[in-house]
């Protein structure tokens, strides 16, 4: 298989991508690493004119900390948030989320910008977005701009992302307080797409919950926030009880269809097992972080 | 469009169009046919080449994309006559059985024990869990790993590593 014919830049900035995607953004589209975008491209499911490679752009990956946040650069590729021992304890949510994408090869090539912007209802990174209620750095020719993580995903590959513009970077709140998440994924075999999964994140504050997240994968026409069982959780203790009424909100919140990994009734179950058993999780390791 | 690819050591030129991908730059184009085409998927591994070190799938690769960068394939693996370290484990440990996912599995054996000389049995299996062996010969693959690593820590920097 190959692609159909394309027109192909490779810009030497950010400027200079952002000036062709003014010009030419409706028939163009950004790749990164490609892990997601070649696949379509073969499959001619995508018949885009031109192809701006963005890839090799310099200064666009990497963490960087400033004033209580972690700003993570869009080209940083999944192997190195899998591999980064440098990030904050509270949120190991996004290492052990890595761990869970696609294969080792396809985590060296592939980065968390353009996976998050194929906007993929299967991909990990959505839903840990939307648990860690993500900030997305966009931008233009026109300027600059923040797209909160809940208003990123309008549906099955669709973002709120303009056709000129570029995710350069994302942020996420670094916070001080006890704080913890984790990642549950069911998949059949390494590289295939999420059966389910559950990204939940947890701040503690004097023994209540004080914030909660929770994205969930593969269960909806995009990631979806649970965000019922998110309100139900604050201000409440991290009891068993609790976190089994947050494990019910979210499952009735799922929205999967049968399909060859599972039906809808099984996929439901396990999202609200998942709930249940990150949550529980999370809350441990906010309280180790804490002491 | 003309790319120079280093591939094995070699400086390598070609005039491609944009939409080649790189396994069949490397197979039609350089004629170098140890990378293999299986799935054409992203999901076999069995084009699976060494990107600047570390290993990543072919056919989901552009061969502009890599414009600059350097390549190893499997024919990169021996210094002429001698084999790699990871390539005599194969031999050693009956690593292969048709063959087919073999350049792939070296390449990413050799790239772990680059990074990781001494990996656990886990670390081996989760570094080759984006290969497929349609044989199911896991277990000497894994076996040909270690073997490999443990001739590597035996030999020293600089030597040639492999043979009887």
């Amino acid at each position: 298989m190959f692609p159909a014919a394309f027109d192909y830049r490779a810009p030497a900035s950010l400027d200079e991508a952002l000036s062709v995607l003014a010009q030419q953004g409706d028939d163009a589209k950004v790749m990164a690493g490609g892990q997601s975008l070649i696949p379509l491209l073969k499959l001619r499911f995508a018949q885009p004119g031109l192809i701006v490679d963005i890839g090799r752009l310099r200064g666009m990956s990497g963490f960087a900390r400033s004033d209580g946040w972690l700003t993570i650069g869009a080209l940083t590729r999944h192997v190195d948030i899998e591999r980064s021992h440098d990030l904050p304890r509270q949120l190991s949510l996004l290492p052990e989320a890595a761990h869970w994408i696609a294969d080792p090869l396809v985590r060296n090539q592939g980065t968390i910008g353009g996976s998050i912007c194929h906007a993929d209802p299967q991909g990990d990174w959505g839903s840990v977005m939307l648990a860690l209620d993500a900030d997305f750095v966009a931008r233009s020719s026109r300027g600059e701009r923040v797209i909160h993580a809940a208003e990123f995903f309008q549906g099955p590959f669709t973002t709120s992302l303009g056709a000129d513009e570029i995710l350069t970077e994302i942020r996420v709140a670094a916070t001080t307080k006890p704080s913890a998440g984790a990642y549950n994924k069911l998949e059949r075999k390494v590289g295939d797409f999420a059966t389910v999964a559950v990204a939940v994140q947890v701040e503690l504050d004097g023994g209540k919950i004080s914030k909660a997240g929770i994205g969930l994968t593969s269960v909806g026409p995009t990631n979806l926030k649970a965000r019922q069982a998110e309100k139900a959780l604050i201000g409440k203790e991290p009891t068993d009880a609790n976190i089994a009424e947050a494990a019910k909100l979210a499952a009735q919140a799922a929205e999967p269809k049968d399909d060859v990994r599972g039906s809808a009734d099984f996929k439901k179950d396990v999202v609200r097992v998942f709930v249940q058993r990150g949550l529980k999780t999370a809350v441990a390791r906010a309280k180790e972080a804490k002491a | 469009m003309k790319v120079s690819i280093k591939v094995n050591g070699a400086e390598r030129t070609g005039d491609v169009e944009p939409r080649v991908l790189l396994v069949d730059f490397l197979r039609s184009n350089l004629r170098q046919t140890g990378t293999h085409i299986g799935c054409d998927t992203t999901s076999c591994g069995a084009c699976t080449v060494l990107l600047d070190g570390e290993p990543v799938k072919s056919c989901t690769l552009l061969t502009v994309q890599v414009d600059g960068r350097s390549i190893t394939t499997v024919e990169g693996l021996a210094s002429g006559a001698t084999l790699s370290a990871v390539q005599a484990g194969f031999h050693e440990e009956h690593g292969l059985q048709c063959g087919f996912c073999t350049p792939g599995m070296m390449l990413v054996g050799t790239a772990l024990l680059e990074r990781n000389p001494d990996p656990t049995e886990d670390e081996i299996r989760w570094a080759i869990s984006g290969n497929i062996c349609r044989c199911t010969g896991y277990m000497n693959i894994v076996k040909a790993i270690q073997h490999a690593a443990k001739a590597k820590a035996a030999t020293p920097v600089g030597a040639a590593a492999g043979g009887e």
